[in-house]
């Protein structure tokens, strides 16, 4: 009766000679996978936004966070005059990434995303741009 | 003679040991326990009445949170549904790959019941050895997938995405790994005279009784029935595995443990088994009408650029009928039924979900035992909200 209580003991008295596996957050932050799906970024090339509002995203977006409002450019290109992701609503499937034809959409690793205000939770297409 | 009365208790919602948004109101006889009746619906989302409006590809994401313990064995079953009822077949790399993600959501779901059932009973220290382990599971998923718990990795047709390079070490330390934790975890339970105290003869269910109830996965080998949909009705290339499947034989908590500390090793051993079988191949059916073309195609030329919008704006036609398919989850048996009316979105989706299915026997285990070891049958039946109120 006694025996496997002490065999007990010996397991945890050997853990507390091991290094300990606690991360303290917030100082230490946690390795991030590459592929993390977290908050969305809109890619840059040639010192514009990539994506040519062909609204496949907010079609294919299961939560409908995605706003997109087409606009024309000087050089009579379609672009994305308006671009919004409600933070709220989305669910981080990753879908609006596959279903971008043109490459223009990405997820990065930022995962702390916690705010004061409903409406700072929407993103414009100014706070999605990446940041390089 | 004095009149019988009986107390009414209730217990939860917000009840520390009830897993999730339960209310289980209780008449108690003294401390024996008269009847149990749960109350369930706090966590209702409405999964299957939202499905039928999101196309097969954009219902995917609701399946993974239902059991959000086990979210890949929810998505299997999803796809293997929509599958049959297209009639396609995925490729040989796709399922391997499919049978190794959907065991190591075995063991992170079993590592949590283990962890929570211990915590319930008194075992803090098993509780934060679980978790320490799970985390390595969890990381696996993060790189694979790209999210921790909400996975999302599979595909009608195959996978998102091939595996990470890397990944075949990483599952490989697992099973070097892994079944040491487990004699860690028998070393501090099995033999601990608390937790046989607390255990044996607690929550008794006959074999009969626990088939009527209609429980299945380890609550119901607990109880000594040799049933499991992994082998008897193989899926995803399971038949291709040998693995053992444990049955108890009295049908308590104990037993209950017992099978699910099997079935932690075996779903190791079935892993290992995978990996060898993991031959390079694609991972994503050559079907045009189903999956996304590759992106290369997409980005150079118009034939794959107009073949991807079609699939991402319109989805795919599922031919009309209808179909049933199970898994076993790591909580018992988890069932799709769809209807299609051969259009791009279910007609109608049915779960059948282990943890809903398994509640529904708390009274038969429980009438008669004291109220303190309700908490152990809650722990034993290893029930998941999420997946109960869908």
């Amino acid at each position: 009766m006694i025996v496997p209580l002490i065999k007990g003991l010996q397991i945890t008295l050997k853990h507390l000679f091991k290094k300990p596996i606690t991360l303290m957050y917030p100082e230490e932050k946690p390795d991030v996978a590459p592929n993390f799906r977290g908050l969305h970024a809109l890619k840059v090339s040639h010192n514009k936004a990539k994506c040519v509002a062909c609204y496949l995203c907010p079609t294919v977006c299961p939560a409908k966070c995605i706003t997109v409002e087409a606009g024309e450019d000087a050089n009579h290109d379609k672009y994305a005059a308006k671009y919004e992701i409600d933070m709220l609503r989305c669910i981080f499937c990753g879908y609006c990434v596959e279903a971008c034809p043109v490459d223009a959409l990405g997820m990065t690793q930022t995962f702390e995303l916690a705010n004061y205000k409903r409406s700072d939770f929407v993103f414009t297409k100014e706070r999605l741009l990446e940041k390089k | 003679m004095a009149q019988k009365e009986t107390m009414t208790l209730n217990m939860g919602p917000q009840h520390p040991s009830t897993h999730g948004v339960l209310r289980l109101v209780i008449e108690l006889d003294g401390e024996i326990i008269d009847k149990i009746t749960p109350h369930i619906g706090y966590l209702h989302r409405g999964i299957e009445k939202l499905s039928e409006h999101r196309t097969y590809h954009q219902a995917l994401p609701l399946t993974d949170r239902m059991d959000y313990l086990a979210p890949m064995s929810n998505n299997l079953g999803y796809v293997l549904a929509v599958e049959k009822l297209l009639g396609i077949e995925v490729p040989e790399r796709a399922k391997t790959v499919r049978v190794i993600t959907a065991e190591l959501t075995r063991l992170k779901s079993h590592l949590v019941w283990l962890a929570c059932h211990a915590l319930d009973i008194g075992a803090m220290t098993v509780f934060l050895y679980c978790f320490r382990e799970r985390e390595k599971v969890m990381s696996i998923y993060e790189k694979l997938s790209g999210a921790r718990m909400t996975s999302n990795y599979y595909r009608v047709g195959g996978l998102s995405a091939d595996v990470y390079a890397g990944f075949e070490k990483d599952v490989q330390e697992i099973i070097d790994t892994f079944p040491d934790f487990f004699d860690v975890y028998e070393g501090l339970l099995t033999k601990n005279t608390i937790w046989l105290q607390r255990t044996i003869g607690n929550g008794v269910i006959s074999a009969e009784d626990a088939i009527d109830a209609g429980i299945t996965g380890p609550a119901l080998r607990g109880s000594g029935v040799d049933w499991d949909l992994r082998r008897d009705n193989p899926y995803s290339g399971y038949e291709k595995y040998g693995f053992k499947v444990p049955v108890g034989e009295k049908g308590d908590t104990f037993d209950r443990y017992k099978v699910r500390l099997v079935e932690l090793r075996e779903a190791v051993n079935i892993i290992s088994q995978a990996l060898k079988d993991l031959k390079p191949g694609p991972v994503l059916a050559d079907l045009p009408q189903v999956c996304y073309p590759p992106k290369e195609n997409v980005y150079n030329s118009i034939e794959g650029l107009i073949h991807h919008f079609k699939i991402a704006s319109e989805g795919f036609a599922v031919p009309e009928g209808e179909v049933y398919q199970s898994v076993e989850a790591p909580k018992g048996e988890l069932g799709y039924y769809l209807v299609s009316d051969g259009g791009n979105k279910p007609y109608r989706m049915r779960v059948r979900p282990p943890s809903f299915v398994n509640l529904s026997a708390i009274e038969r285990m429980a009438k008669g035992s004291m109220i303190a070891d309700l908490v152990a049958i809650i722990g034993t039946l290893d029930i998941v909200l999420g997946e109960i109120d869908r």
